[in-house]
């Protein structure tokens, strides 16, 4: 009797059987078509009974309300915007709002977060203490009391702008925001960018080749004199070549407020001190757990070697407790962003405050508002998932891993 | 999260619900033995809760009224508080019967958002709240202001129309609730709060100290008040309107709670058509015949209401104005009960 050597699978059918049925095979397939089948038709009726109900009650849907004229202005535009553009321009404005104060409020929760990681690790006992503390008052009250916290009590108290702190008669803080000179282009602008262009693409060469050499034979290159001379005195050169880049529009007050100069909103303020405070109490805690999670002994290892505390951790620990540190990292990111709709307390005017608020009240379509609305937050939280999945891949490759 | 849901009971009434322009309100009021009714997060004179947490007001007084006619009772009303932007979805989604939240009369909300005003109970108009500090006699001085207002509210559209078209700038910090909105505005983060004018004065009696603000002269806008109720149920939003038109005419006719009984013995034909004891009139409505005497037992005339919750009688004060009756220099005036 001979063996006979079994037959391989075909390797594209086992693949497609993988894919669609599972271990079920192909009865399990046609089971899921059936299934799929039924939801599409379940969410086809909704959408149909929904059309025909609204439209017995004479309640307006659609999407065309979009291209009507909103008729109400708003405190902060990043993009140009008057009460006579339409709900398209409006629905912009807010997002551009929320991922202005999510971008800028996740860059310093993580920078806070990291310092406060880093301090409950220390050996200094007083340091260590403060950070846990820090991390225990912070974590343990809701977020929008701190929002109403930073507004009304710290903002708040601020004088009002004839009584502004004023510093070198250029910089007003005062309870309507910090106005600041406002640079206004020249024509000696393009060559000065250009030059700080050339002059930093020049540094980061001249970093990687003084890294390179560093890595393939050991030679320290002092590089930090060129480094210094090119970002400082290429500009300088432009400068003295062409003028000035920009000449600056002071501040001045002129009735209730400041006219001229550029200033920022209390509002803005105030949500961006609370939700990176907050989140970063957070993120104190996902990145010590990530540093306790590298073992030891390779914090032993690296001081071996003779690298300072501050090198072992830069180059050693992190890098390996980025991988523990990524995952809940990300979804701090993702609840900072979503948190930003709290701003409507405090009248910071974000997507759901204009959008889901303003407009949705003016026009009535909630469904279709909502609809919108949620759909931009999904957007924008797997956007971010796929950024950090890729910076987390990015570590894996590099870590072989 | 309030919003939220009550989008998604919208979303699921309009998607599930095989006939949701059920004109069966009444009904369901009658079968549910209580009436559920919009009112505002709390604004003295038209709807707020007591020191022992009784709503009362002008607007709560329509509701009581309503109340009162379908059941003789005017406590049985569950007051569903609601903020500015909140309040439409609300009526939408079958959550209250009916709207009675200082609520704007305007074309588009009459007829984009499915549902009717049934009347109204309050002309109103839009003015400004400054500081007397700032030394501010009219609103056309208000140029480069910050202005605090309420979202969701036709104030904000006519606040940017008025500075627009009298070429004056501004910066407008809107807020979720009125509370926030006032608080702000104490606060100093703004110079002015902009709202309906008898909101001005009600807010103004929560202020610190009432006397160092001032209403400008001002009214920028028409805004008459008025309750709402959905489309497609035409016996409950005559119901609505005829209980708003019978305080009115109640008022004209000189009945008030004090003399509803001596008057409902009258044998004046038109005393007789108003009490049932002639004719069916309250009957074609859905109701019983009694039904003005009801309204007028429990909460008074028009007027009486008016002088109880915003009027002399109380502690806004606000003079009678445009909605004094017709024939006093007004402009209330109601279709005749026959």
């Amino acid at each position: 009797m001979s063996i006979e050597p079994r037959h391989p699978p075909s390797q594209f059918a086992a693949r497609l059987r993988h894919v669609l049925g599972g271990r079920a095979g192909w009865k399990g397939f046609a089971v899921q078509i059936v299934f799929v089948a039924a939801l599409v038709w379940i969410g086809y009726e909704i959408v149909a009974n929904a059309r025909a109900n609204l439209e017995s009650q004479r309640i307006t849907s659609g999407f065309g309300f979009l291209k009507n004229t909103a008729g109400f202005d708003v405190s902060q535009n990043l993009i140009p915007y008057s009460g006579s553009d339409t709900y398209t321009r409006v629905f912009f404005v807010g997002l551009l709002n929320t991922l202005l104060v999510s971008v800028i409020g996740i860059f310093f929760a993580t920078v806070i977060g990291f310092l406060v990681a880093l301090g409950r690790l220390s050996p200094n006992w007083l340091l260590s203490r403060i950070a846990g503390g820090y991390v225990e008052a912070i974590r343990n009250v809701p977020l929008l009391f701190q929002i109403l916290f930073w507004y009304l009590a710290v903002l708040g108290a601020l004088p009002n702008p004839r009584q502004s702190i004023s510093l070198l008669d250029s910089f007003f803080l005062s309870n309507r925001g910090l106005v600041i000179p406002r640079p206004v282009g020249n024509p000696g602008f393009e060559p000065f960018v250009v030059s700080l262009l050339v002059a930093v693409v020049a540094a980061v060469g001249l970093w990687r080749y003084a890294r390179r050499q560093l890595f393939e034979s050991g030679r320290v290159i002092k590089i930090w004199p060129y480094l210094l001379g090119l970002l400082v005195g290429l500009p300088l050169l432009s400068v003295l070549i062409f003028g000035a880049p920009v000449t600056f529009e002071m501040p001045v007050l002129k009735g209730f407020n400041f006219a001229g100069g550029s200033r920022v909103i209390p509002e803005f303020v105030a949500l961006t001190l609370a939700l990176s405070t907050y989140t970063a109490a957070f993120i104190a805690e996902i990145v010590r757990a990530g540093i306790l999670s590298v073992h030891k002994g390779q914090m032993e290892a690296g001081s071996s070697l003779g690298l300072q505390r501050g090198s072992v951790l830069r180059l050693i620990v992190i890098p390996q407790a980025m991988r523990v540190i990524l995952p809940p990292l990300t979804n701090q990111y993702l609840n900072l962003t979503k948190n930003s709709s709290l701003a409507v307390a405090i009248g910071y005017p974000d997507l759901v405050s204009v959008f889901a608020g303003t407009t949705l009240s003016q026009t009535g379509q909630a469904i279709e508002i909502i609809g919108i609305t949620m759909g931009v937050y999904l957007l924008i939280s797997l956007v971010t998932s796929a950024i950090m999945s890729f910076y987390g891949w990015r570590i894996g490759r590099s870590m072989g891993g | 999260m309030k919003r939220v849901s009550l989008v998604l009971t919208l979303a699921f009434a309009a998607a599930l619900s095989t006939q949701a322009a059920s004109a069966q309100t009444l009904k369901t009021v009658k079968d549910r033995g209580m009436l559920s009714c919009g009112v505002s997060q709390g604004l003295p004179g038209f709807s707020s809760p007591d020191d022992k947490g009784n709503w009362t007001g002008l607007d709560v007084d329509i509701c009581r009224a309503i109340a009162a006619v379908i059941f003789d009772d005017p406590t049985k009303i569950k007051f569903v508080p609601l903020s500015a932007k909140d309040r439409f979805t609300a009526l939408q989604s079958g959550e209250i019967d009916v709207l009675s939240r200082n609520t704007t009369w305007t074309l588009s909300r009459d007829t984009s958002l499915g549902a009717n005003f049934t009347g109204v109970t309050y002309y109103d108009g839009q003015g400004f709240l400054v500081k007397k500090s700032l030394k501010v006699n009219s609103a056309l001085e208000l140029n480069s202001a910050s202005v605090c207002v309420q979202t969701g509210t036709t104030t904000e559209q006519n606040l940017a129309d008025y500075f627009k078209s009298n070429n004056m700038k501004y910066e407008v910090i809107a807020f979720g609730t009125a509370d926030e909105t006032v608080k702000a505005y104490e606060s100093g983060r703004c110079d002015v709060f902009t709202s309906d004018v008898s909101q001005l004065y009600a807010e103004r009696l929560k202020l610190a100290n009432p006397a160092d603000h001032a209403v400008l002269p001002e009214v920028i806008s028409k805004e008459p008040l008025g309750p709402m109720v959905r489309h497609g149920d035409d016996q409950w939003f005559d119901l609505v309107k005829w209980t708003l038109f019978a305080m009115v005419d109640a008022e004209e006719l000189g009945i008030t709670q004090k003399n509803v009984d001596d008057m409902a013995k009258s044998d004046k034909p038109e005393l007789k058509r108003v009490f049932g004891t002639d004719g069916n009139l309250g009957e074609s409505l859905g109701v019983t015949k009694d039904w003005v005497a009801r309204i007028v037992k429990a909460v008074g005339n028009y007027g009486e209401t008016f002088d109880r919750n915003v009027g002399a009688g109380s502690k806004l004060g606000i003079a009678r104005g445009l909605n004094q009756l017709w024939n006093k220099g007004g402009i209330q005036y109601a279709p005749p009960i026959r």
